[in-house]
């Protein structure tokens, strides 16, 4: 149920040349062997599709994911319940630029007076990005409304997406923090050069750069947080989002096409905002190399 | 040394400074008089670039003390963006910020560091602009220049905080030939402005040009120092005759 896209905090250059495949194939070896690809790819595609249509476990495959009653019956509140994921991943993603930012900024410090905050920013990023999101969902989402304390919301919802943007955070905060890393110490001295204090430095020269730079990794966490809504299911209870309600027509209809609808409305937003997000990396590699040359 | 009995702008003494185990600064003791020019030449690694930022406090001194206008800046407690506000430094790589166009870069220090309302910030970059030739630049970014024109804005940008004293460290030094004359040139102006400078460089020419003293690092200490014409012509210890031998053979002087 987990999802198994970790949200990456790794290395800026992710940089993509898939786009304009067939473009690509046209412009490089011509027409031949654009013929060659079509070709082969009809040959390869149309042989598994005769196997798998012609397995005899076809029919009852095709019955239980593709089922056009149960999609139709489904659907509708599928989509409607997905307009939770989108709430969802509209409120946490501003939050988690905010906080992580603070943590990484934290972690940038330097001095022996900043230890404490330095110590706790490192010990959060290690404990969130240690523990499977889910279980942090989870553990809030259910335990904090079972206290009962007074005065802080009991929708296990909430408490889910709290830890969404707790988990989120220990994640972009070391994007971030690779951004202000990968600034050269000279932009910092000659900041500093001008008589401007660390913050100010920090401020005006350190972070917009660092920003600019973590962009498009940022943008493929975007893209994780957008299906990891999707964990929030395990709390949501009264309030489901697209993939509980998947599940219950699931389990009303004992039919699996209604978890494809979820599937299917994750795509629609998802697909898009990959290969955006791959033509502001290959942008940004075509402009590192122009400043290179 | 200076010997003309004006004010004494730096006084540095007996200045030591170490990267880990790597002794750069040996003890170096120099005074710069107001309005004075003053080269320092020497092999890349004699110490040039550090003492630069030692006195400009982007390094601090592991022993030793910097004089600046009679306070100690090397003391503990000194407030050294205040101390950094009244000293412009030029880098070897530009060192502009490339995400603000050329007006932002000049106007940053004055507004942030000296509070300066943003109008009239913008006003006095423009003027310095105009005076260097830099006008049509102000709205462009920084990798849109040449390197010519980077370095100028660089100086530029120094300028702004009008200090009273210029660190120049190698500024020519990334630049191709064909540009180097037009930053020579904006010093060369800065100087006949009375400007006192402490100008780190392997343009000898130039050094022979515009600098009152010269003073030849080796190792970590200041070997040996004088006039563009003593340093130059007659210099006494044999390893300054070697270093400019060896300039002469590359046939840079």
């Amino acid at each position: 149920m987990s999802s198994n896209e970790q949200p990456s905090a790794g290395p800026l250059d992710q940089g993509s040349r898939r786009s304009r495949l067939v473009g690509d194939l046209w412009r490089q070896e011509g027409a031949k062997a654009v013929a060659v690809a079509v070709l082969s790819t009809v040959i390869v595609l149309g042989g598994i599709l005769y196997v798998v249509l012609h397995s005899r476990y076809w029919p009852d495959f095709k019955q239980a994911f593709f089922s056009r009653e149960a999609f139709v019956a489904s659907f509708p509140d599928v989509l409607e319940a997905f307009r939770r994921n989108v709430v969802y991943f509209l409120a946490a993603e501003p939050i988690i630029l905010l906080w992580a930012l603070v943590l990484a900024v934290l972690r940038s410090l330097r001095g022996p007076v900043f230890f404490p905050l330095r110590l706790l920013a490192t010990v959060y990023v290690d404990l969130f990005r240690g523990v499977p999101t889910l279980l942090i969902v989870y553990l809030l989402g259910f335990g904090l409304p079972s206290l009962g304390i007074p005065g802080i919301p009991t929708q296990p919802w909430f408490w889910g997406l709290v830890g969404l943007v707790l988990s989120y955070s220990a994640y972009v905060a070391e994007v971030y923090r690779a951004g202000i890393e990968s600034v050269h110490p000279s932009q910092t001295a000659a900041a500093r050069a001008l008589g401007l204090s660390r913050w100010q430095t920090l401020r005006s020269v350190v972070i917009p750069q660092a920003v600019r730079r973590v962009v498009p990794p940022l943008m493929n966490d975007f893209i994780a947080l957008q299906k990891d809504t999707a964990l929030i299911a395990v709390v949501s209870g009264a309030y489901p989002e697209a993939f509980l309600m998947g599940q219950i027509y699931q389990s009303s209809l004992f039919n699996f096409t209604p978890i494809l609808g979820t599937a299917l409305c994750f795509l629609v937003i998802t697909i898009p905002m990959t290969r955006f997000t791959d033509w502001m990396l290959e942008r940004q590699r075509r402009r590192r190399q122009a400043a290179v040359a | 040394m200076s010997g003309t009995g004006a004010t004494t702008v730096i006084e540095i003494v007996g200045v030591h400074k170490a990267f880990d185990h790597l002794e750069v600064l040996k003890g170096i003791d120099l005074t710069v008089a107001e309005h004075e020019v003053i080269c320092l030449i020497g092999a890349s690694g004699s110490g040039k670039s550090t003492l630069l930022r030692c006195v400009n406090l982007l390094e601090p001194v592991d022993a030793g003390r910097v004089v600046v206008h009679g306070e100690e800046i090397t003391a503990s407690g000194v407030d050294v963006n205040r101390i950094r506000r009244s000293m412009g430094i030029v880098f070897q790589s530009f060192n502009l910020f490339p995400h603000m166009t050329v007006l932002r870069n000049i106007t940053l220090g004055p507004r942030k560091a000296l509070r300066i309302a943003k109008d009239e910030a913008e006003a006095r970059a423009v003027d310095l602009l105009e005076r260097f030739g830099l006008a049509d630049k102000r709205d462009e970014y920084p990798d849109r220049l040449s390197g010519g024109q980077q370095q100028r804005v660089a100086i530029v940008r120094a300028l702004a905080m009008e200090p009273d004293i210029m660190l120049l460290d190698e500024v020519t030094s990334a630049l191709d030939p064909e540009l180097v004359a037009e930053v020579l040139n904006v010093i060369r102006e800065l100087a006949a402005g009375g400007m006192t400078m402490l100008i780190a460089t392997h343009e000898m020419g130039f050094a022979r040009d515009i600098a009152r003293r010269v003073c030849f690092l080796d190792a970590g200490i200041i070997l040996e120092e004088g006039s563009p014409e003593q340093i130059f012509s007659s210099p006494r210890e044999a390893r300054t005759q070697r270093f400019l031998q060896s300039i002469i053979e590359a046939g840079r002087m």
